[in-house]
This record gives structure tokens, C-alpha cells and sequence, in this order.
């Protein structure tokens, strides 16, 4: 529903965006030649259109479009692929899907490889000549068998009896199938399928990939007819074209391999003979046939296929149209999507277990996407404080009485303070995925930005610094920070330390080298100038060179937050219990396609925010840059 | 007694691979106290390399240069310094430029802003104080300059070439205001400039600097720095002893420039 109202809601929008694009180009001013940039400028419009591109194709290719304005087609399409799958082995027996007649190419194929074994055999040097002409002698035979098996004559009449039976139930099911009153089901059948449809659960994530039962009339037909042609195909592959004939050539030649197999030790005559006996067995289960026996079988399978074409109607172009690149197929009585459908989420779908997910009594593996928790201030006291500020206190810590008490004294107070061991208000603090994620990079940026600028002014203006700083950071920078992951998760542990670690390293030397182009990239004459009008080195540095390197240490920064958060999920991914990259690895785990393209959603949306945070920071903070 | 005396001052320069550049020989000159001195010369003479040894940028490989009886060692409030760009920090209003200076001596906010105020006034900037430099055309940032320079009250100010990268109208209204500044303030200025026409009108006293080795090839005592605090300055462009020596120098100058190409070639 809502997503029919979209759908049209974003063709109309498309539609306006480039009726008023039109319009706009009447308007445009004439001096605005091609290649002048004037011509890029604005363009919301065309953002419009962009965007609503996006969102079609998301709707199309996630087969969301067919989902809302077709919600049964997924189930008729499964009970149309169920008849299809049935009919599917009948038909490779005949020219309908395969170019030949299966019997026609099973014969061809087997004469062919008995004709090469021979060859084999009378080409190697290591078998005797006395095993050779065993060998061939029973590849002849079973050349000779295969006659026995094509040849009319030898047809027995119950094998004949049983495709006749089979072509008329096929036809009578041609028959009876576009009639309205098909399937006469019994009551029985009815009340069993009534119960099934009862726990059948919605096309999509909620339920099943694809409701298997038939929910519509239509797809009950299909569903009836799948059945009875199961019966059928499994009825006609249980039956052999073995006629006494070839029953009597056949166990002459298992007698001659037996004979030969029971005076033999293992050696290279195993091998040989082992293979012809599986020849020999391939075509014993070969639906071998002669050659006009099938006849009738074919044209009522033919002419079943074209009924239910028909019957398939508006179905087959749904199909091609509100399902691209892909279809439903069954296997057995289970359906599933083969296509896009399968791993692009539905719209619908993926807004649903996001607005789920952002609950925080449902989260994620127990752990809330975004919310806060009471924290009391004395746990955060106790983590701040190092505990060793009890241990230089005055005094002795206490020692306990004899009746098995403790008396308190300063120092054991302040240990209780420093350890967080005392009753505090609460104040909320945020917790759950996104902002573990989130202050991992904040921790692991800032802790770069704090120690690495700093470094990289003294490098920039140290011979000494650059020199002995230079080889260290030079030789862990180009690194893929992911290669150190495995090494800094062993030593730090998977917990936070391990990851804002791995952070402080990507961005530290990011910020190194920013802030060193900076400082030496400072302006000898404003240096100069600074001197003489009194500054001191500290002046200079804090007053002119930091001042003057910040364009390039915020983008430095712009950089080191893009790299830190790609670090970050890639080493969430790696381990851990929380954080975004954490639940799209546990989604990847169980397929749960919709939290992936949620996790991938949420990542870049963050991303995002970052750079424009820090781009809106470079605007109000540097000024002058490019204007200097 | 606070006159610039320079003592045969030497600057050699030596590059990593052994050749060496006489920048400067045997320089010696004294500055009264008050004076206007106006460097000239063609390109690669010496005459910023003075000027950097004398702001203490630069330490000479022999002699030395005093001001006021201390021997120059490192930069120093007492020597002001304006650059041919300006080199105006632009993260700064034009207010925290000129300021800057005492900023760094932790003055006394409140009475700086006074002064501050004081001194925009009189490069003719009242009203500019909290315009970011960055926003300035060429020809007020350099007022801002002067004035940063000006309210440190040096003894000496050193001008690199402050006028070089103006436009030709705004360039006449600056040297109105560095003569100006000059007599209002009283400062030793050295002022050095590649326009032979800018040395003449306001140099008290003119060197002509000669390069390889750099040194003072001709010395002029000229009256047109005088005239011009009273009158036109185009006037004095117009003037006839003024058109003689601008010819003179100009003459001079290309001699050396022809001597110098002919050694190259």
C-alpha cells in the first residue's frame, strides 16, 4: 500500500523534476557557453531525479513493486514453478527442452565411449594380451546388448500398458485443468491445506522466503496438477525397458565380469574392468526406449505445457515485467526467490526491521541500535581515577577485628572513592551499536589528532624530531591498517582497547604527516615577521605555525575519519560483541539480508555525517584558506 | 645615540657543494638616528640580504652591524620589519594583527586596544579593526603592516620592499604615508625598492648597490624625501634635478645589468 503510493508518488516526481528541467533550460541565460561552470551550478531537480532513480530501482529490482501491487503473485509464481519442476524431467526425455530424444543421446554417448575404451585397451602396453581380449570382447557384447532395448519387437506389453496409462492420465489433466471445477479436492484434502495456509506466514522477511502453499484459486490448480504430475513422472521412472531379451543379454555379460572380477587381485585389470562394469550398468538404468514409443507420451506432455501457458495468463507477464533479472523457483514443495529479490531487501521490508531494530527493548543481539542507560557518577569516578591515589594516602589500610568486622578508616574511604565503590546519582549515558561504533572512531581520532599534531609541528620544524620520528612512522603508515588488526586485537584484546588502538594508529600518522606539511609549509616572511615583532618560539609555534597548518591538519582530520571508519567496521568484522560491523557480520552469519543493507545504510548515513561535520567545522574555522 | 653602524660587513654564502656567493663586502655605513635610507640595485646584489642582517635573520660571516651601540645578534623588537606581501596572519582581524606585537609582551589589553585604534587611525584604516585581514586589498594590507610594525615603537624599521606588488595609484598614496609616518615618528627607515623613481622620492639618503661581490657602488644625499612632506609628489617626479638623477641612476643600473649578462654569456 504505502509502497504503491511511493512508487507513484516518485514517478510523478520524476516526471515534474524533468518537465520543470526543461522548462529551466528555455531560461537559461545565453552567455552560459559549454564548459563555462556556470552551467553545473544548482540542479535540485536532477537531486530529484537522482534519488527517486535510486529508490525505483531499489523497488523494482527488490521485486517490492510486485510485491505490492501483485502481494499473491510470489505464491501463484511458486505453484507455476512447482508444476514446472515437475514437468522438468518428462520433458528432458523428449526434444521439447534438449535438442534430441534423450534415448537418442544416452545411445550415442554410450557407443562412443565403448568405442574409446576399446581403444584404451588395445593400446596399453601393461595389460596382457589374454585380458585384453576379455575386455573387448565384453565391450562388444554390451554394443550388441543395446539393440535388444530400442528394438519394438522385444517391447514387452506392460511397459507398453503403463505408458498408455500415463499418456491418458496426462491427458485427462490437460483436459480437466482449465475447467473452473479442477481440482475436485476431497474434503479431507481441503481441511489439510486450510490448516497449512492458517500458519502460512507473509511473502517477504517476516515469514518464509515465499508462502509455499496455495493461497488463491488459481494457485491451487497449479498446486493439484504439480501432484498429480509428480505421480506421474515418478511412476514413469520407476519403470525399466528391461524385456527378457535384454535381461538375458545382460546377465551374460555380469556373469563373463564376474567370472573374470573372481580370478583377480587388484591391479590395473580392476581398474579396467570396474569401469565396464559401470558402462555396462549406466545403460541398464537409462530411460532407453525404442524409438517410437514415446510418441504419444510427447504430444500429451506438449500439450499439457501449452495448457497451462494459458492458464498462467496475466501470471507469466507479471513474471517478466514485476520480477527482473530473476523468478521464483521451487524445489520439492519449498519456494525461494532466484534473483535480486533474494539478497536486495524490499523497501518495505528493510524500513520495517530498522524501525524494529532502533527499539530499544528489541536492538540487536540484546544491545540496543542507539539509546541511553542510567550510569551512576560514582562508576565513572572510579574509572577516571587511577586507584593507585588510595595507596600514597597517608596510613595503613585496615585490618579486620575479631568479631569479624571491618572499621573503616581514610585510606580505605579514599580506595572505596577511587575504585567507584560509593552511592552517586545517575546521569544517562548513550550506549548500543551505532554510538559504540561511533566512539570507537571518536576515541581512537581524537587520541591521533592530540598526540600526532603536536608531533608533526616538531617535525615539521625539527631536524632532530623528523629524523628519528620519520623511519617509525614511515615504516608502519603505508600498512593497511586491516594487516595490523589481527596482531593489535591479540596484544589489546577484542574489547574497545584493541579497536580505538588500531584507530589511534590509522589517524595518528595521518595527522603527522598533515600537520608536518603544514609547519613546513609555513611562510618564511610571516615567521620573520613574527620574530621581530617579539614572539617567542612557544608564541611562534602556537600563534603562526599552528594557526597556519590548520587547513592542512583539518583535512588531515577529513581524511583520518574516513580511514578510521572503514578501519573500524573492517576490525568489527574481525571480532568483537558490539558496534555496526559487529551486526553485519553476525546478519552475513544467518542471511538476513535486510539487517546487512540496514548496517550498510546506517555506516554510510554516519560517514556521512562525519564529513560534514568536519567540512562545516573547516568553513567556520579556516576562512581564509584559498584566500591568503 | 641610537644610529645603525655598520662595520665591514661580509656575508659569504656556501653551498653543499663547495661553491661560494660574496652576498655582501665589506658594507660600512653609518644611519643617523632619523634618517631615510633608500636601497637600490638591480636583482641579486645584496640589498635584501642587508636588510635580513640587520633585522638579525641572518648572522654575517664577518663584521657587524650596531644599533645603538649593541652589536645586532637575532631579531629583535627594537627593529621593525614590513615584507613585500605584507605577511599579515590572515586567521587574524586586521585588530589582532596590529596588536600582535603586544599581545606577545602581554600588555595590557584595554590600553592596547587604545593604541591599536590610535594607529589605524593614522594608517588610515579607522573603522577596519575587525575586517579579517584576508579580506583587504594589496594596498591596506600593507597599511596593516606598517601599523603592526609601527606600534612596537622600534628604533628601526626595516621595509623589504613594501610598496613592490602595489598598483601604480595606490603605490603614490603609500609613499605620501610612509613620508608621513617618517616625520610624524622620527624613525631610522630603510626602505629597499628596485624602482629607482621610489628610492629618489623618499630616500633621504640613496645607495646604489652593485652586485658580485654586493656592495654600496654609489652613495646620493637628495633633498626630494623633504619636499615631498611639503608637496605634490608627482611635482617632484616632474622636477628638473630630479629627472637628471632618476637618468643617472637608471644609466648606472643598466651598466651593471649589461656587465653582468656579458659575464654570463
Amino acid at each position: 500500500m504505502i509502497t504503491g503510493f511511493i512508487t507513484f508518488f516518485t514517478i510523478f516526481a520524476v516526471v515534474g523534476a524533468i518537465l520543470y528541467g526543461r522548462k529551466l533550460i528555455k531560461t537559461e541565460k545565453t552567455d552560459a557557453v559549454f564548459g563555462n561552470p556556470e552551467r553545473a551550478k544548482g540542479g535540485m531537480h536532477w537531486v530529484v531525479v537522482g534519488s527517486s532513480f535510486l529508490l525505483l530501482s531499489w523497488l523494482y529490482y527488490s521485486w517490492d513493486i510486485a510485491k505490492s501491487f501483485y502481494p499473491k503473485s510470489a505464491n501463484e509464481l511458486c505453484q507455476v514453478a512447482k508444476v514446472n519442476e515437475s514437468l522438468l524431467s518428462l520433458k528432458y526425455l523428449f526434444p521439447i527442452v534438449e535438442r534430441q530424444h534423450k534415448s537418442t543421446a544416452i545411445i550415442k554417448r554410450e557407443n562412443i565411449n565403448i568405442e574409446d575404451k576399446i581403444i584404451l585397451i588395445q593400446n596399453d602396453p601393461n595389460l596382457k594380451d589374454q585380458d585384453k581380449k576379455i575386455f573387448v570382447n565384453i565391450l562388444r557384447d554390451t554394443k550388441l546388448m543395446i539393440p535388444s532395448l530400442t528394438d519394438e519387437r522385444y517391447l514387452e506389453d506392460d511397459t507398453k500398458n503403463i505408458i498408455n496409462e500415463l499418456t491418458i492420465r496426462l491427458n485427462h489433466l490437460t483436459e480437466n485443468f482449465p475447467k473452473d471445477s479442477y481440482p475436485n479436492l476431497t474434503e479431507e484434502e481441503e481441511n489439510e491445506i486450510n490448516e497449512g495456509l492458517k500458519k502460512q506466514l507473509g511473502w517477504g522477511a517476516t515469514g518464509m522466503e515465499v508462502p509455499p502453499l496455495p493461497e488463491s484459486k488459481r494457485g491451487l490448480k497449479f498446486h493439484a496438477a504439480a501432484a498429480e504430475l509428480n505421480s506421474i513422472s515418478d511412476e514413469f521412472f520407476e519403470m525399466r525397458n528391461h524385456n527378457p531379451e535384454y535381461l538375458k543379454q545382460s546377465e551374460a555379460i555380469f556373469g563373463e565380469i564376474k567370472e573374470y572380477m573372481d580370478g583377480l587381485g587388484d591391479g590395473r585389470e580392476l581398474d579396467y574392468i570396474k569401469d565396464i562394469k559401470k558402462l555396462v550398468r549406466r545403460i541398464e538404468y537409462a530411460s532407453i526406449f525404442p524409438p517410437k514409443t514415446l510418441d504419444e507420451l510427447e504430444n500429451a506432455i506438449r500439450a499439457f505445457d501449452k495448457v497451462q501457458n494459458n492458464e498462467q495468463a496475466n501470471l507469466r507477464t507479471i513474471d517478466i515485467l514485476l520480477f527482473p533479472a530473476g523468478t521464483i523457483v521451487a524445489s520439492g514443495p519449498q519456494c525461494s526467490e532466484a534473483g535480486p529479490g533474494r539478497w536486495l531487501p524490499k523497501p518495505s521490508d528493510t524500513f520495517r526491521i530498522f524501525g524494529e531494530m532502533l527499539k530499544p527493548s528489541v536492538g540487536y543481539k540484546m544491545i540496543p541500535m542507539l539509546w541511553y542507560e542510567m550510569m551512576g557518577v560514582n562508576r565513572i569516578v572510579g574509572f577516571i581515577l587511577p586507584d593507585w591515589i588510595a595507596d600514597i594516602m597517608p596510613g595503613k589500610y585496615p585490618v579486620h577485628n575479631q568479631d569479624g568486622t571491618v572499621d573503616p578508616n581514610f585510606k580505605s574511604r579514599m580506595l572505596d572513592i577511587v575504585t567507584g565503590e560509593f552511592e552517586a546519582f545517575k546521569i544517562p549515558v548513550p550506549t548500543g551499536h551505532i554510538w559504540d561504533s561511533f566512539l570507537r572512531v571518536f576515541l581512537g581520532l581524537s587520541l591521533g589528532i592530540i598526540l600526532g599534531v603536536p608531533l608533526g609541528l616538531f617535525m615539521g620544524l625539527n631536524r632532530f624530531a623528523k629524523g628519528f620520528f620519520d623511519p617509525m612512522v614511515e615504516l608502519y603508515r603505508p600498512v593497511p591498517p586491516l594487516a595490523w588488526a589481527p596482531l593489535i586485537i591479540t596484544v589489546f584484546g577484542i574489547d574497545n582497547v584493541g579497536k580505538v588502538f588500531l584507530l589511534f594508529m590509522v589517524s595518528f600518522s595521518i595527522m603527522i604527516i598533515s600537520a608536518r606539511a603544514g609547519a613546513s609549509g609555513t611562510q618564511l616572511s610571516k615567521i620573520h615577521a613574527a620574530h621581530s615583532l617579539g614572539a617567542s618560539r612557544w608564541q611562534i609555534i602556537r600563534e603562526v605555525i599552528f594557526p597556519n597548518s590548520l587547513p592542512e591538519i583539518l583535512t588531515g582530520i577529513r581524511v583520518a575519519v574516513g580511514m578510521c571508519w572503514g578501519t573500524l567496521v573492517a576490525a568489527e568484522f574481525l571480532a568483537g560483541t558490539t558496534g555496526i560491523g559487529f551486526v553485519e557480520n553476525v546478519a552475513r552469519k544467518y542471511m538476513q539480508y535486510e539487517v546487512i543493507w540496514i548496517t550498510i545504510f546506517v555506516m554510510g548515513m554516519l560517514g556521512l555525517l562525519f564529513d560534514l561535520t568536519i567540512r562545516k567545522i573547516i568553513d567556520k574555522t579556516i576562512p581564509w584558506r584559498g584566500k591568503g | 645615540m641610537s644610529d645603525l653602524v655598520s662595520q665591514k660587513v661580509n656575508m659569504i654564502f656556501k653551498s653543499l657543494k663547495g661553491e661560494t656567493v660574496h652576498a655582501l663586502k665589506d658594507i660600512t655605513f653609518t644611519l643617523k638616528k632619523g634618517e631615510l635610507l633608500t636601497v637600490l640595485g638591480p636583482s641579486g646584489c645584496g640589498k635584501t640580504t642587508l636588510l635580513n642582517i640587520a633585522a638579525g635573520f641572518l648572522r654575517p660571516t664577518s663584521g657587524s652591524i650596531n644599533l645603538g651601540g649593541k652589536e645586532i645578534n637575532g631579531p629583535g623588537v627594537e627593529r621593525g620589519m614590513v615584507f613585500q606581501q605584507g605577511a599579515l596572519f590572515e586567521w587574524l582581524t586586521v585588530n589582532e594583527n596590529v596588536n600582535f606585537g603586544l599581545r606577545m609582551k602581554k600588555e595590557d589589553p584595554i590600553k592596547t586596544a587604545k593604541k591599536v585604534e590610535e594607529w589605524l587611525d593614522i594608517v588610515g584604516l579607522k573603522g577596519f579593526g575587525n575586517t579579517p585581514t584576508y579580506q583587504l586589498s594589496g594596498g591596506m594590507q600593507q597599511r596593516v603592516a606598517l601599523a603592526r610594525c609601527l606600534i612596537n615603537d622600534p628604533d628601526l624599521i626595516l621595509m623589504d620592499e613594501p610598496l613592490g606588488a602595489l598598483d601604480a595609484l595606490t603605490r603614490e598614496k603609500m609613499q605620501s604615508l610612509v613620508l608621513k609616518i617618517w616625520k610624524e615618528t622620527g624613525k631610522t627607515i630603510i626602505l629597499i625598492t628596485h624602482s629607482v623613481e621610489e628610492a629618489l622620492l623618499l630616500g633621504e639618503r640613496v645607495y646604489v648597490m652593485a652586485p658580485r661581490p654586493g656592495r654600496i657602488h654609489k652613495e646620493y644625499k637628495l633633498p626630494f624625501a623633504s619636499m615631498g612632506l611639503k608637496g605634490d609628489l608627482r611635482e617632484i617626479k616632474n622636477d628638473k634635478e630630479f629627472v637628471s638623477k632618476r637618468e643617472e641612476i637608471l644609466t648606472m643600473i643598466w651598466d651593471m645589468e649589461e656587465e653582468i649578462m656579458g659575464k654570463e654569456i
